[in-house]
C-alpha cells in the first residue's frame, strides 16, 4: 500500500475528500454571507438556520409531498429564499439605519427561533435522507474509490460558486449590486430600485444557504442542529477571507475545508480548532483578511 | 455626559438594594435568588464592555465558563478554600481575556463580535478535549468548603449572603470604573473612536483594559455560579451562553447600571418559568431577542428612563 508521511494513501485521500466536501459547504455559506454583507451590511447569523431550513425543506418535500431530490434542489432554495425575502421586508428592513450590531443581534434571535422551533417538532436525532438513484454507488478512480454523490456535491458547489461570482463580477445586475454597495443613494438616483435590490439580495443569499442545505441532506443527517455549529466556522472563514471579498469567501472556504481534512489525518486532536487557530494567525498578520482591503 | 443622578440618590438606591437583598430570602427561593445574582453580575460585566465601551463581545461564555471550570477543579482536585478557588477562577478569566482581547481588538464592530465568537468557540473545543474538564460530564461533586476556614458555605444562607456581598461589591466596582476618568475615556471611544485617537489616547490599550476587566468580572460570576451549583460543564462555555448574556443586557438596557440586573432577572425568571412548561426555552429566547431589537432597543430600564425624561420635559 502506498504511504505518504506514514499515512496510507486511501486514508489520506478519504480525508481530503471529506475536507473538500466540508469546504464546499463552507464556500457556499460564506459566499451567501459575503453577498448579504456586501450590500446590506448585515452579518446574517441566521445563515446556519437557513442552511438547516434548506435541508428540512428537502426532507419535508419528500416526506409530505413525494417530491424527490431533483425537485427539492430547485424548490427548497426557492422556499428558503422567499422566507428570507419576507423576513427582510417585514423586519430586517427596520434596522438599516442603526448600528450594524443590531442586524447581527436580530438574526441571532431569528436563528434561535428557527432552531428551537424545528427542535421542538423534530427532536435532535436527525432524519435520514437518501441520495437520488442516479448518484448512488461509487466510482473507482484507481487511487481511491469516490462515492458518486460526494463527487456531485463538489462539482455542484463549484459551479454555483463560480456562477455567482460571474454574475456579480461580469453582468449588469452584478454591476448595480456592486455600485449599490459603494453608494446606494447614487444608484437610487440612477433609477435603480434599491429597496427591491436589497430584498432580492437577501433572498438570494439565503437561497444559497438553502441549496447548501439540500446538497448536505444526503451527506449528513437532516437535524435542527446542523446549522448552528457550522455557522461559527463559516464566520471564521469569512474573517480569514476578508469580509468584503466574494472570491475570498470561495477560495478560503475550500482551502480551510481541505486544511481541516488534512489535520484530521496528521493531528486529529487539533482538527476542531485548526480553523480558529488560522483565523487568529491571519488576524495578527493581516487584520483585514487574506483577500480583504485595509479600511 | 455627566451623571444624571446625584451621589445622594445613588446612596439611597444602594441602601434600597442592600435592604431588598437582606429580606429577599424570606419570600424568594434562595437558590433562585443566588442564580439571579450570578447572572446579574455576569450581565453587568458584559455591559461594561458593550454599554460603556461599545464593544460587542460574542465570546463572554469563555470567561464565565472557563472560570467556573478552574474554580470547580481547584475545589475538587486541589482541595483549596473557596476564596482561593474563586481567585484562581478570576485569574484564569483575566489571562484568557488578555489573550482573546489582544487578538480581537485588532478589528472593530461586527468583526470584533465574530472574532470573539470564533475564539470562544475554540476555547469550547479546547474544554471539550482536555482531560481536566471531564468532557461531556463536567466537574461535579465537591464540597463548597469553608470561607477563610471559618464560614461554612454549605449552609444556604451563608452562601446567599456571600454571593450577595460579592455581587454588590462588584457592581459598585463597575459603577466606580464607569464614573472614573478611565470610564469617561471608554465612553469617548464608544461615541467616536477616531476623535479619541486624535485626542491622544492610545485607544487600543484602553479597549484591552476594559476587555480584561470585563472578562475578570465575568469570571467572578462564573466562579460564584460553579460554587453555587457545585458543578461546571460545557453549557457554561457554549456560545448559547454568550448569546444569553447579550440578551440580558439588551433586555434590561444597554449602557445603564440597573439594566443588566433587571435583564438578568427577567431572563432567569423566564427560563425558570418555561423550564417546567414544556415549551422550548430557545424559542422564547429567540423571539424575545427579535422583539427587543425591533421594538425596544433601549431595554426595560432604558425605556422607563426615556419615559421619565419625556415627562419631565
Amino acid at each position: 500500500m502506498t504511504m505518504i508521511f506514514g499515512v496510507p494513501l486511501p486514508a489520506l485521500m478519504g480525508q481530503l475528500l471529506i475536507g473538500l466536501i466540508n469546504g464546499s459547504f463552507y464556500a457556499l455559506l460564506s459566499l451567501g454571507l459575503a453577498v448579504i454583507f456586501g450590500l446590506l451590511r448585515v452579518i446574517n447569523f441566521a445563515h446556519g438556520a437557513f442552511y438547516m431550513l434548506g435541508a428540512f425543506a428537502a426532507w419535508m418535500l419528500l416526506a409530505y409531498a413525494g417530491i424527490g431530490y431533483w425537485g427539492a434542489l430547485i424548490l427548497a432554495p426557492l422556499i428558503v429564499g422567499i422566507v428570507g425575502m419576507a423576513i427582510e421586508r417585514l423586519m430586517l428592513r427596520r434596522l438599516y439605519g442603526l448600528d450594524h450590531l443590531y442586524g447581527l443581534l436580530f438574526t441571532f434571535g431569528l436563528a434561535l427561533l428557527l432552531e428551537g422551533t424545528f427542535r421542538h417538532f423534530f427532536g435532535t436525532s436527525g432524519q435520514p435522507y437518501t441520495a437520488p438513484e442516479a448518484l448512488r454507488g461509487a466510482t473507482n478512480l484507481g487511487f481511491m474509490v469516490l462515492p458518486n454523490y460526494r463527487g456531485w456535491v463538489v462539482v455542484a458547489s463549484l459551479v454555483i460558486c463560480l456562477g455567482t461570482w460571474a454574475v456579480i463580477e461580469k453582468t449588469s445586475i452584478g454591476a448595480y449590486l456592486r455600485a449599490a454597495t459603494e453608494n446606494a443613494t447614487l444608484v437610487q438616483a440612477f433609477g435603480v430600485n434599491v429597496p427591491v435590490l436589497l430584498t432580492v439580495t437577501y433572498g438570494f443569499g439565503c437561497a444559497l444557504a438553502g441549496i447548501a442545505g439540500v446538497l448536505a441532506a444526503p451527506v449528513f443527517q437532516v437535524s435542527p442542529l446542523m446549522g448552528s455549529n457550522l455557522i461559527i466556522i463559516v464566520f471564521a472563514v469569512v474573517v480569514i477571507g476578508g469580509m468584503g471579498s466574494i472570491l475570498g469567501a470561495i477560495v478560503t472556504g475550500y482551502m480551510l475545508g481541505i486544511i481541516e481534512g488534512l489535520c484530521k489525518v496528521f493531528y486529529p486532536e487539533a482538527a476542531n480548532i485548526v480553523v480558529f487557530v488560522i483565523m487568529a494567525i491571519v488576524l495578527l498578520l493581516r487584520p483585514a483578511g487574506l483577500f480583504g482591503k485595509e479600511t | 455626559m455627566p451623571s444624571r443622578r446625584s451621589p445622594r440618590s445613588g446612596f439611597i438606591l444602594l441602601a434600597l438594594v442592600v435592604a431588598a437583598l437582606l429580606v429577599a430570602p424570606m419570600w424568594v427561593y434562595p437558590i433562585f435568588m443566588m442564580k439571579l445574582l450570578c447572572f446579574a453580575l455576569f450581565a453587568a460585566a458584559f455591559n461594561l464592555l458593550l454599554g460603556y465601551t461599545g464593544l460587542l463581545s460574542f465570546g463572554h461564555a469563555a470567561f464565565f465558563g472557563g472560570a467556573a471550570y478552574v474554580t470547580a477543579h481547584a475545589m475538587k482536585v486541589w482541595q483549596v478554600t473557596p476564596e482561593v478557588a474563586i481567585l484562581a477562577g478570576v485569574g484564569a478569566a483575566i489571562v484568557l481575556g488578555l489573550i482573546i482581547g489582544a487578538i480581537a481588538i485588532r478589528r472593530q464592530g461586527i468583526y470584533f463580535a465574530m472574532i470573539t465568537l470564533a475564539l470562544a468557540q475554540m476555547f469550547y473545543f479546547f474544554c471539550l478535549q482536555v482531560p481536566f474538564t471531564n468532557g461531556e460530564d463536567g466537574i461535579q461533586g465537591f464540597s463548597r468548603g469553608k470561607l477563610f476556614g471559618l464560614i461554612d458555605l454549605n449552609d444556604t444562607m451563608n452562601l446567599y449572603y456571600f454571593i450577595a456581598v460579592m455581587t454588590v461589591l462588584s457592581l459598585m466596582l463597575i459603577w466606580r470604573i464607569v464614573h472614573s476618568p478611565f470610564g469617561q475615556i471608554l465612553k469617548a471611544i464608544r461615541e467616536n473612536e477616531p476623535r479619541t485617537i486624535s485626542l491622544g489616547y492610545s485607544v487600543q490599550r484602553y479597549k484591552l483594559a476594559a476587555f480584561v476587566m470585563s472578562a475578570g468580572l465575568a469570571g467572578l460570576a462564573g466562579s460564584l455560579k460553579a460554587l453555587l451549583f457545585q458543578f461546571a460543564t460545557l453549557t457554561d462555555v457554549a456560545w448559547n451562553m454568550s448569546g444569553e448574556v447579550i440578551l440580558m443586557a439588551l433586555l434590561g438596557g444597554i449602557g445603564t447600571m440597573a439594566g443588566p440586573v433587571v435583564g438578568a432577572g427577567i431572563l432567569v425568571g423566564l427560563q425558570n418559568f418555561f423550564a417546567t412548561s414544556g415549551f422550548p426555552v430557545t424559542i422564547v429566547l429567540g423571539a424575545t431577542f427579535m422583539i427587543c431589537v425591533l421594538l425596544f432597543r433601549r431595554g426595560v430600564v432604558g425605556e422607563v428612563r426615556h419615559w421619565l425624561d419625556n415627562r419631565k420635559a
